[in-house]
């Protein structure tokens, strides 16, 4: 008997087992239509981004992100399980699989495009570091603190930013390392640091959580650039191509005026870029593997991006942010989709 | 016989004797106790007022809330997700009849005449976890299945606790008869595993097994991140148990193994009858100082996006909705560990007196 022989026809039967269930979900798609449900990693809590509300829904404009993707393949956007990870997690939960999508307030950066494996799907959120200070100090701008006690997250891009930005003007600091933003907006509050800084967002949310959010302002200075966006697994144009295209969707939904509200009445409208949109005209879902009408369920079930803004970060809620940068271009802001067509 | 009835001299237990003795003995003890007084009087009264004088208890809002006592409604409202995490609500009812019959397994155990406790203490070891396993997760008897993803708060951190507690002793017995066996491969192994998993910390052990262990493994096959985590936490534990249970088994007279052999009585006949049941009732204290501290370091799960009862709370002390109310969460969440960790260290002391042979010196 050849040992060796039994021992690799063994292996050779082993690895077809294990690879038995890789091998019959061929696409992404295909594989969360199987389940029935979206696997989407989210942050484990940032206001206005995910968060788990009252009764334990999960909330906010990344957690509606995985919604309209849901939306978009099954037409529900409850069909979405949320998988809360860590910063340190994400990656390794959708290089493995364990997630479909990940949307979890994460920067576009050239490394991680490039050498994770992974593909960045577009922006649902421009954010920028910049930094929360006391009005008594009277600063007004950030070229005037040097020499400023700062406090920071460790283990964040924040802390590098901070450090070039710093090193760039010839200015000192003196930094104040914390775990969690709670614990340096609590170091803020008791004075341990005169200046706190993250991405600007964050310090909105902080900020409408000081017993006086009057007494602190956020200084106009940004320092870097934070794009935050859905991530998806490398190797899948397809499912990249959806991610990419539902976001593009509720963007142009809102240059061209269509809600959650009156998309039922849009679908009589006579301009061709709506009734292409809403899947009225043409065959856009087909080209992406979705229904025709996807278009129409995201904007059900989810809204355009402007609604999703406004109801997760925008300044009527606590988080109180303005449109900013985040505004449609034709309103001075960035956001520009390419056309539905 | 008269001098046997005498009663013992009275002792002077009027207050002001007491005092004398216990606390101004001399001026140096005086000068303490002024000083510990005071800070006991300054620091306890604002306290409890925060505590409970100017706290919030009624009412469903974040503005209903005094803002000078604790927000106790920030609890209150948040309660269910503390308790059930994601757990869907029409479901709970499965998880309050595990907590039912938990509390009805261990609850007894306080009680000295309660009738048959002792298989209510047994049916708490063998059959809870395996009712608790068609319960939780469903897919049994009709029951709709509820993903693990969806577990949270209280209910996670007690499953955690539970399964590595009742799945490490048996693990840890084993490797400590392991370690003191005279075969030298099993002997060997015993250690290597023993000296492994106790030289990492817990946090390394959870880190691999939920961010490593997935690119290990080909793309596709995965198995919950709850049930990595608990196969860590376990094994992880069993180490250290393995290490409690050799100290006793090492304090066993050599005399005891003799007289067993001279019994004619089997290996594990000796092991089961004389010698297990002497040591594992000689390091009880050591046993439950790693039951509680696996218990405490369960909330360790955070760092892999688990949601246990620390995990819910600091999710939600961020919400924006609420102002300040971290303070009152970490209370919370201390409130519930103490009243967890403190029914073990009882429950264990009940048993060592049970147990006590009147070997004791």
């Amino acid at each position: 008997m050849n040992n060796t022989k039994s021992i690799a026809i063994g292996t050779a039967m082993l690895c077809g087992v294990l690879a038995a269930p890789f091998a019959s979900a061929a696409t992404t798609l295909e594989a969360v239509k199987d389940k029935g449900h979206l696997q989407c990693g989210v942050t484990s809590g940032l206001p206005g981004f995910s968060q788990p509300d009252d009764e334990g829904n999960w909330t906010g404009i990344d957690v509606d992100t995985c919604r309209a993707v849901a939306a978009a393949i099954f037409g529900d956007g409850q069909a979405v399980e949320f998988t809360p990870l860590t910063a340190k997690e994400r990656f390794t939960a959708l290089q493995s699989g364990e997630i479909d999508m990940l949307s979890r307030n994460t920067t576009w950066t050239l490394t991680r495009d490039a050498s994770l494996g992974l593909n960045f799907a577009g922006v649902n959120y421009y954010d920028g570091q910049g930094f929360l200070i006391n009005k008594n100090l009277g600063v007004n701008d950030a070229t005037e603190l040097s020499g400023a006690t700062i406090c920071i997250q460790a283990g964040t891009t924040t802390e590098l930013n901070l450090n070039d930005y710093f090193r760039a003007k010839g200015m000192e600091y003196k930094p104040v390392v914390f775990d969690t933003s709670e614990q340096s907006l609590q170091g803020f509050v008791s004075g341990r640091c005169d200046v706190l800084t993250s991405d600007r967002s964050q310090l909105a949310a902080l900020r409408s959580k000081l017993a006086d959010p009057s007494s602190a302002k956020i200084l106009p200075n940004t320092i870097s650039k934070e794009p935050l966006g859905p991530v998806v697994r490398q190797g899948d144009d397809q499912w990249f191509n959806i991610v990419k295209w539902v976001l593009s969707v509720q963007i142009n939904a809102e240059e061209l005026g269509v809600t959650s509200k009156n998309v039922d009445e849009m679908l009589k409208s006579d301009n061709p870029s709506i009734k292409r949109l809403l899947g009225e005209d043409g065959d856009m879902g087909a080209k992406l593997g979705l229904q025709h009408d996807f278009g129409y369920e995201i904007l059900k079930h989810v809204g355009n991006y402007g609604e999703m803004y406004e109801r997760n970060v925008g300044p009527n809620t606590p988080v109180g942010l303005d449109r900013g940068v985040n505004a449609l271009w034709t309103d001075g802001g960035v956001l520009y989709a390419p056309p539905v067509r | 016989m008269a001098e046997s009835t005498m009663k013992p001299p009275k002792i002077a237990i009027d207050p002001v004797a007491w005092m004398r003795q216990n606390l101004f003995s001399s001026w140096y003890n005086s000068l303490l106790t002024v000083f510990v007084g005071y800070l006991v009087i300054t620091s306890a009264g604002p306290l409890f007022t925060w505590l409970f004088f100017e706290a919030t208890f009624l009412g469903d809002k974040p503005s209903d809330c005094s803002g000078t006592g604790a927000c106790w409604l920030f609890i209150s409202e948040r309660l269910n997700f503390f308790i059930y995490g994601f757990f869907p609500q029409e479901h709970q009812w499965r998880v309050d009849f595990m907590f039912g019959l938990m509390a009805l397994s261990f609850v007894p155990q306080f009680i000295e005449r309660f009738p048959g406790r002792k298989w209510f203490g047994l049916f708490g070891l063998t059959g809870l976890p395996v009712v608790g396993y068609f319960m939780i997760p469903g897919g049994w008897f009709g029951l709709e299945v509820v993903e693990s993803t969806k577990w949270g708060g209280l209910m996670l951190t007690l499953i955690l606790a539970y399964i590595g507690i009742i799945a490490s002793l048996p693990i840890g017995i084993l490797l400590a008869l392991g370690r003191r066996s005279e075969m030298p491969i099993i002997r060997g192994l015993c250690v290597v595993f023993i000296e492994v998993w106790r030289a990492v910390p817990l946090i390394t052990v959870l880190f691999m097994a939920s961010v490593m262990l997935p690119l290990f493994l080909p793309e596709g096959v995965n198995f919950e991140k709850l049930m990595r985590a608990l196969i860590g936490i376990t094994l992880w534990q069993s180490a250290y148990m393995a290490e409690v249970i050799r100290g006793g088994l090492q304090a066993i007279p050599r005399g005891q193994y003799e007289a067993a052999d001279a019994l004619g009585l089997g290996y594990w006949k000796k092991t089961g009858l004389i010698i297990l049941p002497q040591a594992l009732k000689m390091v009880i204290p050591g046993i439950v100082n790693t039951f509680i501290s696996l218990f405490k370091d369960t909330t360790l799960v955070l760092i892999i996006g688990l949601f246990d009862i620390l995990g819910t709370v600091q999710s939600t002390v961020t919400d924006p909705a609420w102002q300040n109310v971290a303070i009152e969460g970490y209370v919370f969440v201390a409130f519930c560990f103490w009243v967890f960790c403190f029914g073990i260290s009882r429950y264990s002391q009940n048993l060592e007196r049970k147990l006590d042979t009147g070997h004791k010196t």
